[in-house]
Formats: structure tokens, C-alpha cells, sequence
């Protein structure tokens, strides 16, 4: 790249970053699943974060909206530091979407209504506004005709799309993906991917954790490699991909690259 | 390297062909063995319903019943104030044909069972040369037009339907219990309440009030306040550690001697506060289970859209929970229904209690079997009904399941 400053979705590493990790660190009873997490985001950035299976990557991302809980250090989102203070936690859930593995969709409401729950009881738009974007989100994922059906008639690449929309619908700053394409058929990871791109390309700021590794070198601005709690190794897709400096990272790219 | 099917072998699956001759067949006679046991069996059946229509046609004498069908129904409650009764049938039965038209919309076969069942009260009545028979017609002529006002104009009055319902409840205390010392609409005594009448007030004012606290109980005992926590818990294992008769025992002759002299609390009050309280604690356990079978991931998919605590509960959590737990719910209202019958061994005058009234009475000695035949006929026309209902509920929602 010609400019080091500039990232591929357009976005400028200066100023203060819109999520500030400072030495996290979290314990499942004795388990010390975050070892002192250190990463800064900047908007616009797209983060792709991989690692093997329990290195802590989605812990992370959840602590990040505080779905779960960090017991040390310090996460500072938007200008708002985490801590037990409800109004905080509700403060930062405005200003971040997150998209779940198992896509969570309310099953007993219809995708419109998924869609204009939050929007219409936390934003506190009137319902017609509300089902305007949520329309306008919906053609943007492009499923606009399966508006009014029920989660459990749709597919699960469009049931992850609806959940995707249905986090957009609050319009957040940031939005969190935590592996959203592993629970889906192969022929519908791609459905999931492309949506995931248009918004990347849109400016979003978005953390993702995935096995994707078409998606991350596509898109990604910076790339974490987690191990056992701690980030191992990180850099571009180009440095992460051709000159990884980590055995481990080095044993785990060649693990999941071979098909 | 094997052929894929070709387009042209794919068959329709082979249909059964099944004759009432071929069915009965392959599943009665199907071997020598199957033979004995359907003529055995057959041969209870025939002999079992030849016994009981023939009690019930030319044995039984049922004066016990008929000579007393008014006490059955509401007990002592004046016959002079007997309209506001009617008045209360004729407003339930135009409310639930308006419900049906606007939410079921279709004639059902249980629709023509319910109209048929008044009908048929009527000429009986007529046969009995009571006069009063016209007034079951007048109940179906409203639910009939109930019902099409409701398929006609379906968006009109689904609100009205709706505030219809919610005001129902407080309007039969209203009529039935009525107001001032004579006159229009005079005061009727609980200890005036009877039969039918008392029974039903008790059940229904038992699951309308034992639900919602039964639902704030669950989330108690769900609460991460400790407080609360606790409160619940003891709450409902102290109630369920106790029967439902010791409760009522405890409010009909206990409570008297805590109250301070000159206070005295309605004895039906005292019943059916008694019959909330346990029935609220079983609720609350059955909407636990509900609860309990919502995956975690409901719970953080509406935190993270920022849904605050009750909001979630209310749009996210209870819908679901209580959806998953209908059946049970349900079985516990009919428990309860039959249950109120209870009330009798403390000296209220329940559908049971009249009945041992009336088997009291001289004129009446050993009609044990036909009083309690009819009132058990009472009981399971409610309760199937209301199973019926519950049939009906989980398939309209069903609707977009996992």
C-alpha cells in the first residue's frame, strides 16, 4: 500500500480510537481465559479476529458490550469506560450491534417486528419510521419480501441476515460479529459474507471473529491472531497471511489454509 | 461410479388402501388371539353401555335433580333477582360469538355443539314446564349475531371486544353482588351465592388473579436480587408444603380470631383469597419451567439491542416461556376449577356443597348416585371445555415455531 496510514475501507488511523482495550484481563473461576488483552479500533476499521477453539477471541468481543463481565483493565468504547454502572452498559449496547453464531432472532415475533423492537422501545421512534429503515435494512440484505414471515420459516443465511439488519436497525457505531457464518450451510456462508462486505466497505466499524479467511483478506484492515488468552500475533491480511512471525500463528494458518 | 436417479423414478409413496372391512381386518381380527380378546372386550363395552343407559332411562330417579336445578345452578340467590343473571349470560354469550367471529372466524363443529347444547336445555325445560326456556334461545340468537357482527366488521370491534372482556370480570361482581338495600340492583349477600354460580366465580376469579402473581413469582424466585429471592422462595415452598384444605380451613375459622373485634372479612373472600394464594405458588413453579427452557441466547440477543430488564421479560422472555408451558397452565386451571370444590367441606355452598344439601333432605335420601352423576357431568363439561380451548390456543400459537 502507498499510503501506511489509510486502511482498505477508506478509513485513517489518527485520533483517539473508538475502542480502547487496555490490559483486559477475565477469569472463568480459576480459568484465566484473557491474559491481558491490549487493542485499539478506529472508526471505520474492520478487525477480523481468528484463533483456535477457547483462545478467548469471542470472550472478548462479548466483553467488549459487556456480555460479559472483565475483571481487570480497562474498555473504554466511544468515550464511555465500562464498569458496573448500568447507565454506562446501556449507553455503550445503543452504540454497538453484535451478530450472534446461533443468529438469535426472537421466534415468536415476525422479522419485521425483530427488526423494529429495538428501534421503537429503545430509540423511541414511532412504529412508521421504524418499519421504513427497517425495510430500507431489509432490501440493503436483500430480503425484502420475507418481511412479515416468522424466523423459523426463513433459511439460516437469511435468518443471519435479518439478524444483521435487526442490528443495524439501532444504528450503532460499531458492530460485533462473533463468528457469524459457522452455524450456516456452505452454500449459504457466501450470502452472509457479501452483506458483511457491503458494510465493511460502508464505513462500519466492525469486529468480526471468524474462520473466514477469504472474508478477512478481503476486508480486514488489521488482523488479531489469539492463543490462550493473549493476542499472539497481529498485523495487515498482507503481513498476517505472507510473513507471520509466530510458530503458532505459522502452525494455525497452515492448519486452516489447507482446504 | 453409480447413476443418479433419473427424474422419471420418482414415485409418489404407495397409498394405503383402507376399507373399513380391511381395517378392521388387520386390526381386529388379525389373529386368533386378536379374535377372542376384540369378541371379550367388545362383549364388556356392549354390556357396560347397556347398563348405564338402561340405569339411566328406567332405575334412576332423578327428581333429586330436577326438582332442583335453580339451587344447582346459583344456590339461594333470589329468583326476583334472577335477570341479572341473564343479563350476565346474554352479555358473556354476544362477547364470545363477537371473539370468535373476529379471531377464530370460522363455524367450527364446536361452535354448532355449544349452540346446540342451549337448545336443547330449552326443550327440556319446556318438558319440565318451566317457563324460563326462552332465555337459553335468546342466549344463542346473541352469540349468533355475536359472531357475524364479528366476521363483518373484524377490525372494528376487535377493540371493543377486547375492553369488553377486561370490563366483564369487575361487571359480574357488579350485577351479581349488586348495590344499595332495596330497589333496583338490591344487595345480594355472598352467603347467598350458590351452586354453579359460586363455583365458577370462585375458579375464574382463582386463574385470573393466582396467573399474574404466579408470573411475578416465577421472576422473583429468578431475580438476581436476594431479597426478593428469597422472599419467593419461602412464599412458594411454604405453600406448597401445605394442602389447599388447610388453607381454607385456616381462612374460614382461624383467621376470625387474629382479626381485631368489629372486622370480619367476607367468608367467599376469604375462600377464593385462600384458593389464589396455593394456586399462585403452583403457578409459579410451572411458569419457572417456562422460563427455564428459554435458551440464554434470547436473553443476550435483547441486551445487546438494548431492551431494558422488563422490557425484555415482556416482549422477549415471558411470550416464549409462557407459550412453552400452556398445556400445564391449563392442566392447572382445570385443577383448580375442580378443586373449588373443596370450598364445600368449609360450609360454602358450591356446586358440591349444594349437592350435600340437597342429599340431605329427606325426600332425597339415597339419590346419592344420580345428584353427584349430574354434577360430575357439571364438572367435566367445564373442564373439557377448557382443555378444549387450551387445544386451540397452542395451534393459533404455533405460528412461526422453531
Amino acid at each position: 500500500m502507498s499510503n501506511e496510514s489509510s486502511t482498505k475501507s477508506g478509513s485513517v488511523k489518527t485520533g483517539e480510537p473508538i475502542i480502547k482495550c487496555e490490559e483486559v484481563h477475565k477469569w472463568y473461576g480459576n480459568f484465566h481465559v484473557l491474559r491481558g488483552v491490549n487493542m485499539d479500533v478506529h472508526k471505520g476499521e474492520v478487525v477480523v479476529v481468528f484463533g483456535p477453539s477457547g483462545s478467548g477471541k469471542s470472550t472478548f468481543i462479548r466483553c467488549i458490550n459487556r456480555l460479559e463481565e472483565h475483571q481487570k483493565g480497562r474498555i473504554i468504547v466511544d468515550g464511555i469506560e465500562l464498569s458496573h454502572d448500568v447507565r454506562n452498559i446501556a449507553a455503550i449496547r445503543k452504540e454497538v450491534g453484535m451478530v450472534f453464531q446461533q443468529f438469535n432472532l426472537f421466534p415468536h415475533l415476525t422479522v419485521m417486528q425483530n427488526i423494529t423492537l429495538g428501534p421503537i422501545y429503545v430509540r423511541k421512534w414511532n412504529k412508521d419510521k421504524a418499519e421504513e429503515i427497517a425495510m430500507q435494512l431489509l432490501e440493503r440484505v436483500g430480503i425484502p419480501e420475507q418481511a412479515q414471515k416468522y424466523p423459523g420459516q426463513l433459511s439460516g443465511g437469511q435468518q443471519q441476515r435479518v439478524a444483521i439488519a435487526r442490528a443495524l436497525a439501532m444504528q450503532p457505531k460499531i458492530m460485533l460479529f462473533d463468528e457469524p457464518t459457522s452455524a450456516l450451510d456452505p452454500e449459504m456462508i457466501k450470502e452472509v459474507l457479501e452483506v458483511m462486505e457491503e458494510l465493511a466497505e460502508s464505513g462500519m466499524t466492525m469486529i468480526v471473529v471468524t474462520h473466514e479467511m477469504g472474508f478477512a483478506r478481503a476486508v480486514a484492515d488489521t488482523m488479531y491472531f489469539f492463543d490462550e488468552g493473549q493476542i499472539v500475533e497481529s498485523g495487515t491480511p498482507e503481513e498476517v497471511f505472507m510473513n507471520p512471525q509466530e510458530d503458532r500463528t505459522k502452525l494455525f494458518l497452515s492448519q486452516i489454509l489447507q482446504h | 461410479m453409480t447413476s443418479l436417479t433419473p427424474a422419471k423414478d420418482i414415485l409418489p409413496p404407495p397409498t394405503e388402501r383402507s376399507t373399513v372391512l380391511g381395517w378392521m381386518k388387520k386390526n381386529l381380527f388379525g389373529s386368533i388371539g386378536d379374535t377372542i380378546l376384540t369378541f371379550v372386550a367388545g362383549g364388556l363395552l356392549l354390556w357396560l353401555i347397556f347398563a348405564i343407559v338402561n340405569w339411566i332411562l328406567t332405575k334412576a330417579q332423578w327428581a333429586a335433580v330436577t326438582d332442583n336445578l335453580q339451587l344447582y345452578m346459583k344456590g339461594q340467590y333470589p329468583a326476583s333477582e334472577d335477570w341479572r343473571l341473564w343479563l350476565l349470560m346474554f352479555l358473556l354469550a354476544l362477547i364470545v360469538g363477537m371473539a370468535w367471529g373476529i379471531f377464530l372466524k370460522r363455524a367450527e363443529a364446536v361452535g354448532w355443539v355449544l349452540l346446540i347444547i342451549p337448545v336443547v336445555l330449552a326443550v327440556w325445560l319446556i318438558t319440565l314446564h318451566r317457563e324460563s326456556w326462552w332465555r337459553f334461545l335468546v342466549v344463542d340468537i346473541l352469540a349468533m349475531l355475536g359472531y357475524f357482527l364479528g366476521k363483518r366488521y373484524p377490525k372494528k370491534l376487535a377493540r371493543p371486544t377486547y375492553i369488553l372482556l377486561l370490563l366483564y370480570m369487575p361487571l359480574v361482581i357488579l350485577v351479581v353482588r349488586g348495590f344499595g338495600e332495596n330497589g333496583f340492583m338490591k344487595l345480594v349477600g355472598t352467603n347467598l351465592w350458590g351452586g354453579l354460580l359460586l363455583s365458577l366465580l370462585l375458579a375464574v376469579f382463582g386463574i385470573v388473579f393466582s396467573f399474574p402473581i404466579g408470573v411475578l413469582l416465577a421472576l422473583g424466585r429468578q431475580s438476581k436480587m436476594p431479597a426478593l429471592k428469597t422472599l419467593s422462595v419461602i412464599y412458594i415452598e411454604l405453600i406448597r408444603g401445605v394442602p389447599l384444605i388447610t388453607l381454607l380451613f385456616m381462612g374460614q375459622l382461624m383467621l376470625p380470631f387474629f382479626l381485631p373485634a368489629g372486622i370480619t372479612i367476607d367468608r367467599v373472600i376469604r375462600a377464593v383469597v385462600a384458593i389464589i394464594m396455593f394456586a399462585a405458588a403452583y403457578m409459579a413453579e410451572n411458569v419457572r419451567g417456562g422460563l427455564q427452557s428459554i435458551p440464554k441466547g434470547q436473553y443476550e440477543a435483547a441486551d445487546v439491542i438494548g431492551l431494558s430488564g422488563w422490557q425484555k421479560m415482556v416482549f422477549i422472555i415471558l411470550p416464549q416461556a409462557l407459550r412453552a408451558v400452556i398445556p400445564v397452565l391449563v392442566g392447572q386451571f382445570i385443577g383448580l376449577f375442580k378443586d373449588t370444590s373443596l370450598v364445600a367441606l368449609v360450609g360454602l355452598l358450591d356446586l358440591l356443597g349444594i349437592a350435600r344439601g340437597i342429599l340431605a333432605n329427606p325426600s332425597y335420601i339415597g339419590r346419592q348416585l344420580e345428584v353427584f352423576a349430574f354434577i360430575a357431568m357439571i364438572y367435566w363439561v367445564f373442564s373439557y371445555g377448557m382443555s378444549y380451548a387450551s387445544g386451540r390456543l397452542e395451534t393459533t400459537l404455533g405460528v412461526g415455531e422453531r
